[in-house]
């Protein structure tokens, strides 16, 4: 559903000119656009191609914050150092990087959001067309909660924590608006709420005014936070991670309400993303980060067409993309699969005890030696079937059979001794590891128990699997919090391998990590398979990384399998709606496709 | 990586220094390195020595014997002969606070361990494994919360026929196990479903192990920082039974004993009071100071 573009334009006036005065008179000389039309420098017109001679809304210049450690006795960590950026008026920027490159402390330190531990240095000078300039940088407190949310508002990843559940979200809007537009009255801001909504794209605002958080899905969340972020018609609106949280299907309907509020309202916005396909799905002009520095800045086409930086070309080789070449089969024709599931059903209670139904009648199989990936999104019931292989998850009705064993049928004995064949890895590294172990006491657990290893040997084969994944042996007896995502990943599959499994079980293992992390890890975890062939259940909602591993796809949609087939076939001419649909969602590194995609 | 680098890695694991056996790597080097551990530990080896010979400690100022009371002396202040001053029957403070150790410390130290031992079992059986045997551990620990701690241990200790340390000491742990057996199953609880104990049962782990080396470890924190405050408030519980008579015997001694009998009198002499709140200040805060800096060692975050 859309709004008459005229609707939020008087709206829009209505609240700037009720907050801030009468915008017209001071508006800059410079700027062609805005003189010409009192308003316009509060709706941006249609088609925000990339203007460079307009003065821009916010001017970043040598921002630096570093942290104090341990009250001044540990070196400070420096964690943005001199990093310079404008964002101009109508325009996304996209600030790009890898976890601890800088660039959600830039967006915090601009709202003086970071703990009294960060020391924060430079300037950045706030002052859209017609607003009063203000330095943001050192501002006093109540001044600067005068700017949160009036004129630089700021949407977080995840929406549904971001809300309030006890307060309806027509509550939380007029909350918003009552804060920083006083002189509205109560029906005003009512009519105004509703417009928010309506401008998200939200079916039937005034109705869902009354709703709590907990009845909106991820998405219209999100597209709440989104709403309530640009009550006041800000300046600047910095969405930090605004949809990594989501699936594909859904960050693609956040995306379309973000790419469409660019025609309705003149709010900048600042995209901080690690992903390369929402960059260029939505971005005017990119700035890369990394280890708290400005690497490069292009606007995006130039980004991905020629990237400056040797940084920028490693980031974007490292994305995967769905299109590789085929490549042999490593099944092997044996008598029994690794796992199959025959018509399996999972029922979970909830909390007033009716049954969901998770899974619904799925029949699936892994061959030995053979890597299948099970794709959907979240709520698809693809980690239920994960967690059934492992006996985590109930069995309503069907049946699991795991390398020979069917739990549930057999022998509790015989099934924890087939738990030996099993290897598994999860999708948060730095929660599936005890964190009372060390590394070493993690990667030989299996062998100690199910294998009876101890002294030297263990050590021995320890050492050996540390390595086999790329980590220094001596390194058994660090701790996880002393290592990165990925290195534990990696310490992860050494865990997993260690007493050289008949099958694997990896549920979304790569989707916490950083896009560079993700490529080696990859890279790692092909190269272990084709070395042990062992069988994999590789569980993952990117397509991206699936097509670049399995050799068989099985998609599945509300519990059940909705089309399965040689990964070529299924990621190559798919036959079913859905598993078009989830194609086409996942944004593609590539502004020009993007943008083709889109018009077509 | 470089291929000598690895080499050199590969070398050092060899030697039995940095295998998985050293995996309580840095405890020790950790703890010895914590001033407020040492300043604790020495408080507490000081009251042990106190409470195992306090013969050696009572005549340090003349009047060595708890029991040699002169009613002449009745309450006289601090200073003189009588370092600590005497209470209300003319018994030296300072000999009494010495000979009150043993009790005080056998009833809150006995107390607190067999409530723990019997939270911990109780607790994390019902945490982990839930269901039945969690119902009834819930339902049981709501009878021993609703029913008056007091009325409780008046019934129990009436029909004890003689009352020691110990006794009392096991009677006030019958009471106060439920409140740390719920602490406990909540802990646990919470990290039953954590991701590491999930793939400690997928990879086939019998539930003994998951549990001792998986759980426990993880859950203990809160727990212990109680445990250790319990410590402090079982010795105050003590003295609140005494002072109805149901305590220890009147020719017993204990801190307990010496604060009930001091309050009525503390506007007139306070110093009575003091000496022995004292002392059970310095030994619930050397306990709990020594919890912490020992649950912050244990936890890997913590350590250097």
């Amino acid at each position: 559903m859309t709004v008459p573009d005229s609707a939020v334009t008087s709206a829009s006036r209505s609240v700037s000119g009720s907050v801030s005065g009468p915008v017209s008179d001071s508006v800059p000389d410079s700027v062609p656009d805005s003189a010409s039309d009192p308003v316009s420098g509060l709706v941006a017109g249609p088609g925000p191609d990339p203007v460079t001679d307009r003065t821009p809304v916010l001017e970043v210049r040598d921002l630096t914050v570093s942290f104090r450690v341990d009250d001044g006795h540990t070196p400070s960590v420096h964690a943005v150092r001199g990093v310079s950026f404008d964002v101009l008026p109508g325009e996304v920027l996209a600030i790009v990087g890898e976890s601890g490159s800088g660039k959600s402390v830039t967006s915090l330190a601009l709202l003086g959001l970071l703990g009294r531990h960060a020391v924060v240095g430079g300037s950045a000078r706030l002052g859209g067309p017609g607003k009063t300039p203000v330095e943001l940088i050192g501002l006093e407190r109540r001044a600067l909660q005068d700017v949160r949310g009036r004129r630089v508002a700021m949407v977080f990843q995840d929406s549904s924590g971001a809300l309030d559940p006890v307060f309806t979200i027509g509550y939380q809007l007029d909350e918003m608006l009552r804060r920083h537009a006083p002189d509205l009255s109560r029906a005003q801001r009512r009519d105004r709420a509703v417009e928010l909504l309506s401008m998200v794209e939200l079916p039937d605002p005034a109705e869902r005014l009354r709703f709590y958080p907990h009845q909106f899905s991820g998405g219209q969340a999100q597209r709440v936070m989104i709403a309530m972020a640009l009550a006041c018609d800000p300046e600047v609106l910095l969405a930090d991670e605004p949809t990594t949280a989501l699936d594909v299907t859904v960050q693609r309907e956040v995306l379309d309400v973000l790419r469409r509020l660019r025609e309705r309202v003149s709010t900048s916005i600042v995209l901080i993303t690690h992903d390369m396909g929402v960059v260029a799905d939505l971005a005017d002009r990119v700035v890369v980060m990394r280890g708290g520095e400005v690497v490069e800045t292009a606007p995006v086409r130039q980004l991905f067409d020629a990237p400056g930086a040797a940084y920028t070309r490693e980031l974007l080789a490292a994305v995967p993309r769905v299109g590789t070449p085929e490549r042999p089969n490593g099944a092997v024709g044996a008598e029994r699969p690794a796992l199959a599931f025959d018509d399996l059903v999972v029922e979970y209670r909830d909390r007033r005890g009716r049954a969901v139904r998770a899974v619904d009648g799925v029949t699936l199989s892994v061959q030995p030696g053979e890597i299948v990936a099970l794709v959907g999104e979240s709520g698809s019931g693809k980690s239920s079937m994960g967690r059934c292989a492992l006996g985590l998850a109930p069995v309503t009705s069907g049946s699991v059979e795991v390398v020979g064993t069917r739990p549930g049928h057999d022998s509790p004995r015989a099934v924890r001794a087939a738990r030996a064949r099993i290897g598994v890895v999860f999708q948060n590294p730095a929660a599936s590891l005890n964190p009372r172990y060390s590394i070493g006491e993690s990667v030989a657990e299996p062998l100690l128990v199910h294998a009876g290893l101890r002294g030297a040997e263990l050590e021995r084969r320890t050492a050996e699997l540390l390595e086999s994944v790329e980590l220094p042996a001596a390194w058994v007896s660090r701790y996880p919090h002393e290592l990165s995502g990925g290195q534990l990943q990696r310490v992860s599959i050494a865990r997993a391998i260690s007493l050289g499994p008949d099958l694997l079980i990896a549920d979304e293992p790569t989707s916490a990590l950083d896009v560079s992390v993700q490529a080696t890890v990859l890279e790692l975890f092909r190269e272990v398979q084709r070395s042990l062939g062992f069988a994999c259940l590789f569980i993952s909602h990117d397509l991206a990384v699936v097509d670049e591993l399995a050799d068989r796809v099985a998609v599945m949609h509300r519990g059940r399998l909705v089309e399965t087939g040689a990964r070529t076939r299924v990621l190559g001419s798919p036959e079913q709606e859905y598993t078009r649909r989830l194609l086409a969602a996942a944004p593609v590194p590539d502004p020009v496709e993007q943008a083709a995609r889109r018009a077509g | 990586m470089s291929e000598p680098l690895t080499e050199s890695l590969a070398a050092t694991t060899a030697a039995p220094a940095t295998a998985p056996a050293i995996a309580r790597r840095g405890v020790w080097r950790t703890l010895r390195r914590r001033p407020l551990f040492w300043v604790a530990a020495a408080v507490l080896a000081v009251l042990a020595l106190v409470a195992l010979v306090p013969l050696a400690f009572a005549g340090w100022f003349g009047h060595p014997d708890p029991r040699a009371c002169d009613l002449a002396e009745s309450a006289l202040p601090p200073g003189g002969g009588h370092v600590l001053g005497t209470d209300v029957q003319g018994c030296d403070v300072w000999a009494n606070v010495v000979f009150g150790t043993r009790a005080s410390l056998t009833v809150g130290l006995l107390c607190t361990a067999v409530a723990l031992a019997v939270a911990l079992v109780v607790g994390t059986l019902a945490g982990y494994y839930g269901g039945f045997l969690d119902r009834v551990v819930a339902r049981l620990t709501d009878v021993f919360l609703g029913f008056p701690f007091l009325l409780g241990a008046v019934v129990v200790l009436t029909s004890v026929g003689s009352r020691s340390a110990v006794s009392v000491a096991l009677v006030l742990a019958l009471f106060s196990w439920p409140t740390m057996a719920r602490l406990v199953r909540g802990s646990v609880r919470t990290v039953r479903d954590a991701p590491y104990v999930e793939a400690a049962r997928a990879m086939g782990l019998p539930d003994r192990r998951i549990i001792a080396r998986y759980v426990l470890p993880n859950a203990l924190g809160p727990v212990l920082a109680v445990a250790t405050i319990m410590v402090g408030s079982v010795i105050v519980a003590e003295s609140t039974l005494t002072f109805l008579g149901l305590g220890l015997n009147a020719p017993s001694i204990s801190w307990g004993l010496q604060l009930s009998s001091a309050q009525a009198f503390f506007q007139t002499s306070p110093h009575m009071l003091v000496a022995p709140a004292a002392v059970l200040t310095i030994t619930v805060l050397a306990m709990i100071t020594l919890g912490d800096v020992l649950r912050d060692v244990l936890d890997p975050r913590g350590r250097s």
